[in-house]
């Protein structure tokens, strides 16, 4: 499968879930491994450009896909708007639904770039955060789709 | 740590090749498509099976269509693609409402049309919107393919006719005319949850306003298999007026069969199947009327 531009080829065991292949085999501890029920969306990765809770997919089934997680957001040194949001609005505390969010929040932006607040709280419905009480969280996604350039838009 | 035991993994190429490896593997291999059931499923050991047949690669069983006046649905069509095709809201509005609720926006990128009607659960909202629309289920075998109407597929709870040779394909659902309109209502705990009762509602209106037709589809109430014959019956003939489907919702509530669980008693789960469906009843009736008058409600 190819994650975040490169190609990685592993023989792994059938029941192996995805999230656990980006973790342990591959060691890309950004996507974090959370609830293990598809409740609250720490692991949320894409697949061919899909975001998808990899607590709930077989490493197998991602065989000769596409991958991108949050180490894949960044380009050429510089964060992405969602990451620049996420700071510049206190978007998180523990950080640990982060990784999840910040994927949504790009999905989400790419395919509406002017989201409502609804939309916002739509989008991450599938996801917890015990820390901000989602208001930071929201703001952030807005500063990202009102900067689609980051800081310096 | 919760993940699920041992297991074989296959991927089939097609409809052909997944029955082909069904046949091989036998009844203890279980079809992979979106996973969101079944792989939690596994890591709780209430499945296990020897082979996972993965059909996610199968090209053909993702499209929504309108042929033969009816709307098919492939059986490996997300629950956000159902959600977003105007083509299935624009005829069967109740199909989005039960969208709109069901799970979260990213399950539903990946948990299939086929993958919930085959889990089979009790509080499954797509078995009762299809039970309402009165849909076919295709399965294909490897000797050909068998029509069944969703209203035959459920056994029981976790339990379908598909056979273990066989594969559900496609769902699909008569195009009805300009005086019919459905409906979806669901109560949960919160966002995403599934149902403490959940009821569809499809109705045909003479020009007259009177009904013609009814399915009444009702989940997570122990209804059978996922209808209230009941209250359709009652229906039939009626003028569609509130009062009417306040009748309906009560004789809908008085037939169906709630267990108490950690969601709620069944006093409270009776009374919202009655509200639900008087409710869902109210807004198909509407959006008779607004596609009547050219609107979309």
């Amino acid at each position: 499968m190819t994650v975040n531009g490169t190609e990685y080829t592993r023989d792994v065991e059938p029941r192996m879930l995805l999230i656990h292949f980006i973790r342990d085999e591959l060691e890309l501890t950004g996507s974090h491994w959370g609830c293990d029920t598809s409740n609250c969306g720490a692991c949320v990765l894409w697949l061919d450009g899909t975001p998808l809770k990899s607590c709930t997919a077989l490493a197998a089934m991602a065989n000769g896909r596409d991958i991108r997680t949050v180490e894949g957001l960044e380009r050429g040194g510089e964060l992405d708007p969602v990451q620049q949001g996420f700071i510049a609005c206190h978007g998180l505390q523990c950080g640990f639904c982060t990784p999840g969010m910040l994927m949504t929040a790009r999905w989400l932006i790419d395919h509406h770039p002017h989201p409502t607040e609804a939309e916002i709280r739509e989008a991450i419905s599938g996801q917890i955060c015990r820390c901000t009480g989602y208001e930071n969280i929201v703001r952030s996604v807005r500063w990202a789709a009102e900067h689609p350039s980051g800081a310096a838009s | 740590m919760q993940v699920p035991s041992h297991v074989e993994y296959e991927k089939a190429k097609s409809v052909e090749h997944a029955l082909e490896l069904l046949t091989r593997f036998g009844p203890e291999a279980r079809v992979l498509a979106g996973g969101h059931s079944l792989i939690p499923m596994m890591k709780l050991r209430l499945a296990q099976p020897e082979t996972l047949i993965d059909i996610n690669g199968i090209s053909g069983l993702s499209r929504i269509t309108v042929a033969d006046g009816e709307l098919r649905i492939g059986a490996l069509v997300r629950h956000g693609q159902l959600l977003a095709s105007a083509v299935a809201a624009g005829h069967f509005p109740v199909l989005r409402d039960a969208e709109q609720v069901i799970a979260d926006p990213i399950v539903r990128n990946w948990g299939t049309i086929g993958g919930s009607l085959c889990q089979a659960d009790p509080s499954e909202d797509l078995s009762a919107a299809f039970g309402a629309l009165r849909a076919i289920a295709v399965i294909q075998g490897r000797d050909g393919s068998r029509r069944v109407p969703v209203r035959e597929f459920h056994l029981g709870p976790y339990e379908t006719v598909v056979a273990p040779a066989e594969l559900l394909t496609e769902l699909r659902v008569p195009i009805a005319g300009d005086g019919s309109g459905s409906a979806y209502e669901k109560v949960s705990r919160r966002v995403g949850d599934w149902s403490i009762a959940a009821a569809g509602a499809v109705l045909t209106l003479s020009s007259d306003g009177t009904v013609t037709e009814a399915g009444i589809g009702l989940a997570a109430v122990g209804a059978g298999h996922f209808v209230s014959t009941a209250a359709e019956d009652f229906l039939r003939g009626q003028p569609a007026t509130d009062a009417v489907f306040g009748q309906a919702g009560q004789v809908a509530a008085e037939h169906c069969q709630p267990a108490a669980d950690q969601r709620g008693p069944v006093d409270y789960k009776r009374h919202l199947t009655g509200e639900l469906t008087t409710r869902a009843l109210r807004r198909a009736a509407i959006r008779v009327r607004a596609r009547a008058g050219g609107q979309t409600v």
